[in-house]
């Protein structure tokens, strides 16, 4: 059976604000598990708490809204004890970075192989407005009784320096190229990290759709807004770390941090960094566990007729008193 | 007359106290003796006092009882903190050098504690010194023997003309409890069985402490003066296993078939993380080899949250903690709860409030497991007694948590958690597994995870199961998962729910949920590891001619409360017994039974109680003696 982009959408009336960003990250998440052909059963979307967390309602895979800033915990559970499982876990930058930043940071050590993509407006959405980690400094949006009074998190630096092995920027108007990131992020072998950049019209009235496109900037000789968004695979940028040489691996990553400062006059979008030469940790369990892949804890039978099948013999014979013998 | 005695060791952490302790446990398991031994320890890796006391008996026992037999001291503080503590007859074996140590000389003594020892001595008129304490002992009738550790080295070394030997005071410990059990004639050959079984992985170690343990063993047996004290062996009896107590959950968990297991470390919960993660390869009978994924976590949060996120895809999934840990868990606890997911939550009590007494015994979380989270939702806690107890009760929690589809949280503690005991082996024939309606296919195109069903629980998908897709949110959802603040919906969603716990209580047989130990117009209620020395209290009050009832509950949480008005209907005077200081239970009976305990025997001092603290109650109790709420403060 051919999936079509349909075949992805659920009938949950969807209750976001007219010309939130949020749509455009939905249609691309559904517009790249149709493209993909995931059956639909080996998906799962895992969401935190905010605005963004509802998306899971959205798409017609299984669908596990969490709790605020939790949401990386419930879905690398998931994906450990079920590697077969496609798991794209999605949730707000308060929720990611601000209560979850502790987890965010544990998840980029693990590099489990998932997707993980921060709907990243500036602002808590679903609690009115508050400045999120990722408002900057002195600004002051809509709902603020005063400016920001913190700095911001750079979610791209933070990613890399924690050990997410792809680190990417999308664009919620940009639904093409941000349906090329999740397939490319989906399809990483590692723990692949997608900051989209998601324009909330009704309380963040400083990084809008037209700031973003430049309206406020007309260029003098065209009469046209120059946009502030560009894309790093227009340029002749190279993000892929690809071989094993701490010179390359320290070029890649630093000149991924150092993109990731460009703001104000020009945002890159597109892939910073990726590294598939650090074995995700559905890899490094076999180790410690041989068949882990093929006999992953989801797959493993445990009783027959109500009995168990799981030998013990060993473990209490080493206990009994009779035969605690030397060797 | 039946063979009762207590021996204990103590010295700074990180001696190996522990070890010696294990290796008297098996020579006297090997003898054919029963073991009851318990370890003490403060938060802290090297130097401050640790002890362990090992009883042995000819009998069950269960548990501690007050008093010590013999006690081996190779430092100062063990002697001053425990040598009033040995009986009249009883023994004392200490490292001579350490005669003149004064009190002031031991950094590691609370304020409190030097005051008070201090004041003892001064007002036996003894100095404050070793010997002081040590001629207290002796005018109490305690025979003191008298060693230098240093010398035995020192000879040893010479003997084996091996120069390092002189220096390795690390084998103090090996050199105690090989003195101890010269002077006790047992046979030495079980010695060296031990010592070699102990640093099995590790040959020219096993070595050195074989000859150093023979050494010290002759010695006593050809210096000491001998007493009367005989340990005759006797018949091993068929399937005994000497286990620490955090076997039975363990072990439980693998029988069971816990494939995941996610943890954030803590005391003293952490203990059987490492005991599954150590035996994660599972043997599997007729089948490829299976695995307990054990996983290290940033947090509890993470700890809970990763166990639902592995239950969610049909694997029984579990994680371990203790107090602090728990609290932070709560809010994925209403989540599990809500989305009715299958968890367990082992939960090995220790003191709080806070960290409080972090490496100590309590059963303070009782009402914290049964009331923290957010909401109203069905949750199952569950309490074992003991370490078999908790073996057969962990394979029942995951019946329990897949039947109804609850989180489950069952009670441990400290007090399990760091007994040795010998036991007998786990019975594998008596456990069984079910699933309840977790679904293994699905054929049908409109499957609703929360459909409305006769006994209020739905089939169970899973997720990667085809045509079984389904919605969870930790808001308020419809039958599909799909968030809901209808009102007709919420009532029905609230009812199918919380009627789970009228359901918990008439499905779980009457004999999972509390257990009648014996009948008396006296009936002692408690849960938990209190269930030992009652016990042996009641075994003891019953050689007085009285009859103590003694009613454990199991089940906590829902409360089976017309179960226990029928076991108590025959009681005149109940007897609430807990290692608390609010008397927990005693408030769920006051609750739900609408009935006042008419006493309270609590103790909170982060010390096991003893049998003989409850017995010595009990007889004040039946007396007509005692005060309402008595406060047991036995223990170092
Ligand atoms: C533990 C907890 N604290 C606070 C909240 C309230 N809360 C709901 S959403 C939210 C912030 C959401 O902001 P963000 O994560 O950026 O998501 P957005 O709404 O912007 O998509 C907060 C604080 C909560 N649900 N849970
Ligand atoms: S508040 Fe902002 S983020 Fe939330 S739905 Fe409205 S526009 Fe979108
Ligand atoms: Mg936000």
């Amino acid at each position: 059976m051919v999936l079509k982009v349909g075949d992805f959408k659920t009938d949950v009336h969807n209750d976001w604000c007219p010309g939130c960003g949020d749509f455009g990250i939905v249609n691309a998440i559904q517009m790249a598990l149709a493209e993909m052909e995931i059956p639909r059963h080996q998906s799962a979307i895992f969401s935190g708490i905010g605005c963004s967390g509802k998306t899971s309602h959205f798409i017609n895979v299984f669908g596990v809204h969490t709790l605020h800033g939790r949401v990386l915990t419930f879905a690398q559970g998931a994906k450990i004890a079920n590697p077969n499982l496609e798991i794209i876990a999605v949730g707000g930058d308060g929720d990611g970075l601000g209560i979850g930043a502790g987890h965010f940071v544990a998840a980029g050590r693990r590099n489990v192989d998932m997707t993980y993509i921060i709907f990243d407006n500036a602002v808590y959405g679903l609690t009115k407005g508050q400045a999120s980690p990722t408002l900057k400094l002195g600004e002051k949006t809509k709902s603020l009784p005063t400016p920001n009074i913190n700095y911001n998190v750079n979610p791209i630096g933070l990613a890399i320096a924690s050990g997410f092995t792809f680190v990417a920027r999308g664009y919620s108007y940009d639904v093409r190229q941000l349906k090329d990131l999740i397939v490319a992020a989906v399809r990483h072998k590692g723990l692949a990290f997608l900051d989209v950049l998601q324009p909330c019209p009704t309380y963040n009235d400083i990084n809008t759709r037209d700031w973003f496109s430049g309206e406020d900037r007309i260029d003098e000789t065209t009469k046209k807004p120059m946009p502030r968004i560009y894309k790093l695979e227009d340029t002749d940028y190279d993000p892929v770390v690809h071989y094993s040489d701490e010179t390359e691996l320290n070029q890649k990553k630093t000149q991924a941090i150092v993109k990731s400062l460009e703001w104000d006059s020009k945002i890159p979008t597109g892939i910073f960094y990726k590294n598939e030469l650090i074995t995700p940790f559905t890899r490094r369990l076999t180790d410690k566990i041989p068949n882990y892949l093929e006999n992953p804890s989801a797959l493993q039978k445990i009783s027959r007729d109500g009995k168990s099948i799981t030998n013990i013999d060993k473990i209490l014979d080493s206990l009994n008193v009779e035969k605690t013998k030397n060797e | 007359m039946a063979t009762d005695f207590t021996w204990m060791i103590g010295g700074p952490q990180g001696s190996g106290v522990e070890t010696a302790a294990n290796i008297f446990s098996q020579v006297f398991s090997k003898m054919g003796y029963q073991i009851f031994g318990k370890r003490e320890y403060y938060s802290n890796i090297k130097g401050e006092h640790s002890y362990f006391a090992v009883r042995i008996s000819d009998e069950k026992i269960r548990s501690s009882v007050k008093g010590t037999n013999m006690l081996i001291a190779f430092d100062a503080e063990t002697i001053f903190r425990h040598a009033d503590d040995v009986l009249e007859n009883g023994i004392i074996i200490y490292d001579s050098t350490l005669e003149n140590m004064r009190v002031s000389d031991v950094i590691t003594f609370e304020n409190d504690f030097k005051d008070r020892l201090e004041n003892l001595l001064k007002s036996k008129n003894k100095e404050a010194t070793v010997k002081g304490m040590l001629d207290l002992a002796s005018e109490n009738g305690v025979k003191v023997h008298s060693v230098s550790f240093r010398s035995l080295l020192t000879e040893l070394s010479e003997k084996l003309e091996n120069p390092r030997i002189k220096n390795m005071s690390r084998m103090f410990n090996v050199l105690g409890v090989s003195l101890s059990l010269g002077l006790l004639m047992i046979p030495s050959e079980k010695l060296t069985d031990s010592v070699n079984s102990i640093f099995s992985k590790k040959k020219p170690i096993a070595e050195i402490n074989v000859s150093a343990a023979n050494f010290a063993y002759n010695y006593a047996a050809a210096k000491f003066e001998h007493n009367n004290l005989k340990f005759a062996t006797k018949d091993i009896q068929d399937n005994t296993i000497l286990v620490q107590g955090y076997y039975g959950t363990s072990i439980g968990k693998i029988i069971s078939g816990c494939r995941f297991q996610s943890y954030y470390p803590i005391t003293p919960a952490t203990d059987e993380s490492n005991f599954l993660e150590t035996n994660e390869i599972l043997e599997i009978n007729e089948g490829r080899p299976g695995s307990t994924l054990v996983v290290q976590t940033e947090d509890e949060i993470s700890a809970i949250g990763m166990a639902i996120g592995s239950s969610l895809t049909g694997v029984r999934s579990a994680t371990c903690t203790s107090g602090p840990g728990f609290a932070l868990m709560t809010e994925c606890l209403s989540w599990a709860g809500i989305n009715e997911v299958p968890v367990v939550i082992t939960f090995y009590q220790r003191s709080g409030p806070s960290t409080g007494l972090p490496t100590r015994h309590g059963q303070d979380d009782l009402l914290c497991a049964i009331n923290s989270g957010v909401g109203e939702f069905p949750r199952i806690v569950y309490a074992s007694g003991n370490v078999s107890d908790s073996f057969y009760d962990t394979t029942q929690v995951f019946n329990y948590a897949d039947i109804f589809q609850v989180p489950v949280i069952h009670m441990l503690d400290k007090f399990i958690a760091s007994s040795v005991t010998t036991c007998e082996r786990f019975d594998e024939t008596k456990v069984n597994i079910d699933r309840g309606k977790l679904l293994e296919e699905i054929t049908s195109d409109n499957y609703n995870r929360f459909a409305h069903t006769e006994d209020g629980i739905s089939p169970r998908s899973k997720l990667g199961l085809e045509n079984g897709i389904f919605w969870n949110t930790g808001d308020e959802s419809d039958t599909q998962g799909h968030i809901s603040e209808d009102p007709v919906n919420r009532v029905e969603k609230m009812d199918k729910r919380q009627s789970r716990l009228g359901y918990i209580l008439e499905k779980i047989p009457e004999s999972e949920q509390i257990i009648q130990h014996s009948e008396g117009d006296f009936c002692i209620v408690s849960w938990g590891s209190t269930q030992g020395p009652i016990l042996d209290a009641i075994e003891m009050l019953k050689n007085d001619g009285i009859d103590i009832g003694f009613i454990e509950i199991k089940l906590l949480h829902p409360f089976p409360k017309e179960l226990l008005k029928k076991h108590l209907s025959n009681s005149k005077t109940i007897i609430n017994v807990e290692a608390n200081y609010d008397g927990q239970l005693g408030s769920l009976i006051r609750q739900n039974l609408e009935k006042d305990p008419d006493y309270y025997i609590l103790k909170f001092t982060g010390r096991p109680m003893t049998c003989t603290e409850i017995y010595d109650t009990l007889k004040k109790i039946t007396n007509n003696n005692a005060q309402k709420r008595e406060v047991l403060t036995y223990g170092a």
